[in-house]
């Protein structure tokens, strides 16, 4: 294990180890903040949600979370009216890209989306911006896994997980807002060698794939 | 081991050779034609065939060479012909019957062609030069001094004007007394964020880890941007020069130059360029005969735009999808494969050499304090003088366009100028006497990018302009993050909505919002710029959105859901048809009184009768919002 360094967060004082990301150090102290995309044990975070930002004492602009090293004597305020108005608006825009059907979502209950808007008080439904929904079709081709990508919210933690179970089927395909997690040749996931695992439908924090019940 | 001390002496030898062949040239008459992509664009190559074949037919002696773009785009085909009697003059706008027209009144009889002249290129008391135009009183070309004056193909036309020279002081210098001497320059790099540098390659140096890597960013994608281009078309050599002194001084022997696919000719001359610097010893094992090795490869990019953006340009040279990462690390700590490694723009290098031959204080007396060196940039859009121009940092906007740039095409009335392409901003009439450098272009709410700048004019809508730049990023975004791939999309199409005449009141509201959000949000720069276009042109063109949203009217006419086609009744000819045929879709009759009518049904707005009409009569005109016509007609009468 690595030096212990003292660090304040949201005005608690905190042991951590050095070099570890805040975002993991503030959530093992109760400290919740936002996040999708990263995960712990992987080497590198992808800091493309943009949902954990922080404010750092002496930098001028709030920084991802998931991408700040801890180091003695950093002090970090998880809320401020500027980190809040820019989570807000993030959250906001993955809401108007995230076909909304909680009722009948089997995330529901546990899903992360869910999770954010009642830690930050934040709506499901975005109040200024319209939906772009994808409009693209529903994949249930692979026994007991269900995918919509028109829940996504492009994560990548399914694709990271599958790369882990050794199958490495799911990846990202196509630019901007088509951007899409597809597998290879955009087959449909029952003809693309699916081992049928499920981890993904498990690392899935928003029900975008879900295990068939 | 090979030994230390003999660079100069080989280099010499080098030069003497290079001299004694490039001054047989000057044996015979030797015309040059300008064959960069603006050159050949305009017909160069066909120009140069006719040339050796009236050389042929007349039985002549004369040397034919092609060399790069001396930056007047705007009079391509330029030709130089070097022959006895008079100084070495350029013609303008040459083509196939004026080239063959002037070698044979010039070779045979002795006319220089005045007529068709644009300068002479010594001092004389014949015909003008550059520096008797106000353009030429500006410009101040260091990086593109010997463009279009040099063959690009042969290297020893650049040795032959002292080229190689810098390298063969440095590779007698310590790596770090390089460091110290960019560092003290001043140089920042032209890539578009200014950043020192000495500083930069400092960082590298002193970065564990080895080898060391040297990224020179040719991946220009700018709409309206074509300096590397230029460059790497008319004087490689410069950029291969001030690699090889930056792998000196960072401890490289490896570079790379990312230059983008869709500039095969740039390719093309620098592949061939590596290949002949190698032959001379000067890159690759040994150079000169010293223990520095140094080699570049050329990679090419398969056209993303954000492949530009560096991270994403370390993807792709890896072999993953060119998408950007967070920094830090920062390249010059964990670059290529992990490694420390300095990417530079093309032009950033092609300084090098001349600050090492000239010095630091040479170069810092030249711009002002902070922003030393020169500006360079294309000039593209609505101006008179399209072209490729290096001017002193500090210059104004102002002198750039009016006097550099001859104003505005058509005698039309300035409007806005777009610096800094997609991630720039558009500044105003009112900001024209701001001067160009790194932090008065950002502080004004542009930004100097790599040095594309579109001026625009009266017939330009900024709403449309603002759209079209940001219809550009959208597309070009990676989609990785939240910000730039869902903010982007929707700042989009709000903009299209208000083009289209539905835009609502609240819309500048949320557009600002939005824009603020995008720019404070997104993980790369690409994300962190595209919003710049909107809220500059926002800022300073806010009556137009206005227009649009309150009144469904394009105050310039051009939104074609905002315009109508109209037919001035006391204009119209009458017995003149010639807007009834250009129409593509019979929008157009005679009424009783046989003046012309457009059918607004049925007309699609494809301008063609407004081209048609006579300009002696000019009858047709477009009117915003399109329920003027209705107005008009009834006003006026019309049946």
């Amino acid at each position: 294990m690595g030096k212990q360094v003292t660090i304040t967060v949201d005005g608690k004082t905190i042991s951590a180890g050095e070099g570890e990301m805040l975002l993991w150090t503030a959530l093992d102290n109760d400290i919740y903040i936002p996040h999708l995309c990263s995960e712990r044990n992987e080497k590198e975070t992808p800091a493309s949600c943009r949902l954990c930002f922080v404010e750092v004492a002496g930098r001028p602009a709030p920084v991802p979370a998931c991408t700040l090293s801890v180091s003695e004597g950093l002090v970090v305020k998880t809320r401020s009216e500027r980190v809040d108005a820019l989570v807000a608006a993030g959250f906001e825009l993955l809401m108007s890209n995230h076909r909304l059907d909680c009722k009948n979502c089997p995330a529901n209950g546990k899903c992360e989306l869910q999770r954010i808007a009642k830690a930050r008080k934040l709506r499901l439904k975005p109040k200024n911006l319209p939906i772009l929904d994808k409009g693209l079709p529903v994949d249930d081709s692979a026994p007991g896994i269900v995918y919509d990508p028109n829940k996504c919210v492009l994560c990548g933690r399914c694709i990271r997980a599958c790369r882990r179970s050794g199958n490495s089927i799911l990846g990202f395909t196509s630019r901007g807002f088509e951007r899409v997690v597809a597998t290879f040749g955009d087959l449909p996931l029952g003809e693309s060698g699916c081992q049928g695992c499920s981890d993904c439908a498990e690392a899935c924090p928003v029900g975008a794939l879900s295990k068939q019940a | 081991m090979a030994s230390n001390t003999q660079p100069a002496v080989v280099y010499a030898a080098l030069k003497e050779q290079a001299v004694q062949n490039r001054d047989k040239l000057f044996e015979k008459p030797l015309i040059m034609i300008g064959a960069a992509t603006c050159g050949r664009a305009a017909g160069a190559l066909k120009l140069v065939e006719e040339i050796k074949n009236e050389l042929n037919r007349l039985q002549l002696e004369a040397n034919v060479v092609e060399v790069g773009c001396m930056g007047h785009c705007y009079a391509e085909p330029i030709m130089v012909i070097y022959n006895e009697g008079f100084p070495p003059m350029a013609y303008g706008n040459v083509n196939e019957g004026v080239g063959a027209r002037i070698v044979r009144d010039y070779l045979t009889d002795g006319d220089p062609g005045y007529e068709f002249a644009l300068v002479a290129l010594e001092p004389n008391d014949f015909f003008p030069t550059f520096s008797d135009f106000p353009r030429g009183v500006h410009e101040n070309k260091i990086v593109l001094d010997q463009c279009g004056f040099i063959d690009p193909q042969n290297i020893e036309h650049y040795i032959a004007t002292g080229g190689y020279s810098a390298l063969v002081k440095v590779l007698e210098a310590d790596p770090g007394e390089i460091i110290e001497t960019v560092k003290a320059s001043g140089l920042r790099g032209r890539g578009g964020a200014g950043f020192p540098t000495g500083l930069k390659w400092e960082t590298c140096r002193n970065a564990g880890g080895s080898p060391k890597y040297l990224i020179c960013n040719a991946d220009e994608g700018d709409p309206g941007a074509f300096m590397d281009r230029t460059i790497l078309e008319s004087t490689p050599h410069s950029l291969l020069e001030g690699m090889t002194i930056a792998g000196r001084a960072v401890g490289s022997e490896k570079g790379y130059i990312y230059i983008r696919a869709e500039y095969p000719l740039a390719v093309e001359r620098i592949t061939q360029a590596v290949q002949q610097a190698r032959e001379k010893g000067l890159l690759g094992e040994n150079i000169l005969g010293t223990d520095f090795s140094f080699n570049i490869e050329i990679f090419q990019g398969s056209g993303a735009f954000v492949c530009g953006e560096e991270t994403a340009l370390l993807a792709s040279m890896e072999g993953r999808a060119g998408i950007p990462t967070h920094k830090p690390p920062f390249p010059a700590d964990a670059g290529l494969w992990g490694k420390p490694t300095v990417i530079n723009n093309v032009k950033s290098f092609s300084y090098v050499p001349h600050i090492m031959n000239n010095g630091a204080d040479w170069f810092k007396s030249i711009g002002t304090e902070k922003n030393p060196g020169t500006a360079i940039f294309a000039l593209a859009g609505k101006i008179e003088n399209t072209g490729l121009v290096e001017v002193p940092m500090s210059t104004t906007l102002n002198e750039l366009i009016f006097e550099v740039g001859g104003g505005i095409a058509g005698g039309k009335q300035f409007k806005a100028v777009q610096i800094g392409g997609p991630s720039g901003g558009c500044m105003p009439e009112s900001a024209l006497e701001t001067p160009i450098d790194f932090d008065s272009l950002t502080e004004a709410g542009a930004m100097m990018g790599s040095g594309g700048m579109v001026v625009l004019d009266e017939d330009d809508c900024m709403v449309e302009i603002a759209r079209y730049f940001l219809d550009f990023t959208q597309k070009e975004s990676c989609g990785k993050c939240t910000f730039c791939r869902l903010g982007t999309k929707h700042m989009l199409d709000i903009l299209e909505r208000i083009t289209k005449g539905q835009g609502r009141p609240e819309d500048i509201d949320l557009l600002m919002e939005l824009a603020a959000r995008v720019k404070e949000g997104s993980l790369c720069n690409l994300g962190k710029t595209a919003p710049n276009p909107v809220l500059s042109t926002i800022r300073h063109f806010r009556d137009e959105y206005d227009a649009h949203i309150n009144e469904g009217r394009c105050p310039s006419l051009m939104c074609k859901d905002l315009i109508a086609y109209y037919i001035l009744p006391d204009k119209c000819e009458r017995s003149c048809d010639a807007c009834v045929g250009s129409c593509p879709v019979e929008a157009i009759f005679s009424n009783e009184d046989r003046i012309k009518v457009i059918d607004q049904e049925k007309c699609v707005k494809c301008d063609s009768c407004k081209v048609a009409c006579p300009p002696q009569y000019a009858a047709v005109v477009k009117l915003s919002p399109p329920s003027e016509v209705a107005a008009r007609e009834q006003g006026e009468g019309v049946k």
